[in-house]
């Protein structure tokens, strides 16, 4: 039993419990996140939000999850049953991943990845694809409408959003987030955001595109698509996609966190409780920006990105460059 | 200077985001206008503005009674069809009466026979039908039909929705059941 123990090597031990720590994480800030995104609604539009399920509505997000799950699972008559059902499996595991290189702590951290940054831009690419998919798949024009909305906006954000992650990686000459943080100091004007304003807003706004969140939500635009790539969807397939969405939320705040605001470095004692603390504020923000703004057309949202961010970001970049190399 | 402007403006127009923001976050701020209704309910002062289910006017020559003339001018005016009235019916004349008017009238007097009082016995508004469109306080020529401020119209049966309007008027004739009548003969 021992030398069975004794064979399975600590790196996958270590791993293991990494992903299991990391889906535990996860399904909590989903239901946190939940309920803050309704509360959060609910005052901005001066009502409570959810109010009678627990104290002040706590328990809301336990009772949404649990009418989620007891739901049935509908395929539409005409839909590929595989890709169907394989298109929200392929929208949440690949944002496990994305918290691997993640550098909660000086510590905590599940794996340090060398090309962290790298992997966690190329496994969000599959949010993309699990979009089209499901759009593709469930044989509805509201579907399809939105998933080729979805391929056009997440390929044409992604663009500034690697121009802008990549103004930081010269600076610094490194792909690992851990690498970024530690170079950041503790005290706000030590951070990136200082050196770097222009590529931190473009960040952002690549943030709240690639997330698919108001106002760049058009991917599943209820008033216009009923609900875009996951109108057919019921029950937990509906659910896998929500929590993706969340968790796509929680990934690129941690990665603005990391890139931007000095990761767990802050003013007092450096730690994990630093980086939550300022990736709550930008899902704060998110939620804020969410029920504030009225949704872009879509001819608008591409203006945008290729008018303005796309050169923008491309300047910045050059710009960065060019001081790397004189200074 | 129009190409510079071109470029400039939207850079400046980026601050009515922030102003967008400052709104909505001065209204998380704010407190809340949503009345939990179980548990709270609103100032009365709130509930003046409010048009509820249809109600009679007194009449204020007689107190107790409605203004109603059981004109039936509001039922044929109603889109809904919910109003159902019954008009008080003509005193019923007994043969010796009948008799002492004809005697009155062939002695020359002038005879006033008793006519039906102009009541109504019966006031019903179904709720469940009505769609508060005025129609019928419009039409009224006694304006005897006002809104009422009654918030709280949410009933667990069907039946519970017919309104009896005369149901708040003490001294309005009612339809006489055959207790009531058998009583009276006594």
């Amino acid at each position: 039993m021992y030398s069975i123990i004794n064979s399975i090597p600590t790196e996958l031990i270590h791993i293991v419990i990494g992903l299991v720590a990391i889906m535990a994480f996860v399904g909590i800030h989903v239901l946190v996140l939940v309920y803050a995104e309704r509360k959060g609604a609910g005052h901005i539009q001066r009502r409570p939000g959810p109010f009678e399920v627990g104290p002040h509505g706590i328990l809301q997000p336990l009772a949404d999850a649990g009418k989620l799950i007891g739901k049935q699972l509908l395929r539409p008559d005409h839909a590929d049953p595989i890709l169907y059902w394989m298109a929200p499996v392929l929208a949440v595991f690949p944002v496990l991943l994305l918290f691997v290189p993640m550098p909660f702590g000086p510590v905590v951290t599940v794996q340090e990845v060398n090309l962290g940054l790298l992997l966690i831009l190329a496994f969000s690419g599959i949010s993309v694809l699990s979009t089209l998919l499901a759009g593709w798949a469930s044989n509805n024009k509201f579907g399809l409408l939105g998933a080729a909305r979805a391929v056009s906006q997440s390929v044409a954000y992604e663009i500034p959003l690697l121009l802008t992650v990549l103004c930081i990686a010269f600076q610094y000459g490194s792909l690992n987030l851990s690498t970024i943080v530690e170079a950041q100091g503790s005290w706000p004007w030590q951070w990136n955001i200082v050196c770097q304003p222009l590529a931190f807003l473009i960040f952002l706004a690549c943030a709240f595109a690639e997330t698919n969140r108001a106002p760049f939500d058009l991917p599943e635009a209820e008033s216009e698509l009923t609900a875009g790539f996951h109108t057919e969807y019921s029950g937990m397939g509906f659910g896998m996609f929500f929590m993706a969405e969340y968790a796509n939320m929680v990934v690129v705040s941690g990665v603005c966190t990391a890139l931007f605001l000095g990761g767990w470095k802050g003013p007092g004692i450096d730690g994990v409780w630093w980086f939550m603390i300022k990736v709550y504020a930008l899902l704060g923000l998110f939620i804020w920006v969410r029920w504030t703004y009225p949704r872009v057309r879509f001819d608008q949202l591409l203006n945008i990105n290729w008018k303005w961010l796309l050169p923008l970001a491309t300047l910045n970049l050059l710009g960065t460059i060019f001081f790397m190399k004189i200074f | 200077m129009s190409a510079i402007n071109k470029i400039l403006r939207p850079i400046t127009d980026l601050w009515s985001l922030v102003v967008g923001l400052q709104i909505t976050g001065r209204n998380f701020r704010r407190t809340q206008v949503t009345v939990h209704y179980p548990r709270q309910v609103i100032d009365p002062e709130v509930n003046a503005s409010f048009r509820g289910p249809i109600k009679l006017v007194e009449n204020p020559r007689a107190p107790g009674k409605p203004k109603c003339t059981a004109c039936m001018i509001c039922v044929s005016a109603c889109p809904s069809s919910c109003i159902t009235i019954i008009k008080a019916p003509a005193p019923v004349i007994t043969p010796e009466e009948e008799q002492a008017f004809q005697d009155a009238e062939a002695r020359g007097e002038e005879v006033e026979r008793p006519s039906a009082p102009r009541e109504p016995i019966l006031w019903i508004n179904d709720f469940s039908l009505c769609s508060l469109c005025a129609l019928c306080i419009e039409s009224c020529p006694t304006k005897c039909i006002e809104f009422s401020h009654d918030l709280y119209t949410v009933r667990t049966s069907r039946a519970d929705f017919n309104h009896d309007l005369l149901a708040p008027f003490p001294n309005a004739l009612r339809p006489e059941t055959p207790a009531a009548a058998a009583a009276k003969e006594i």
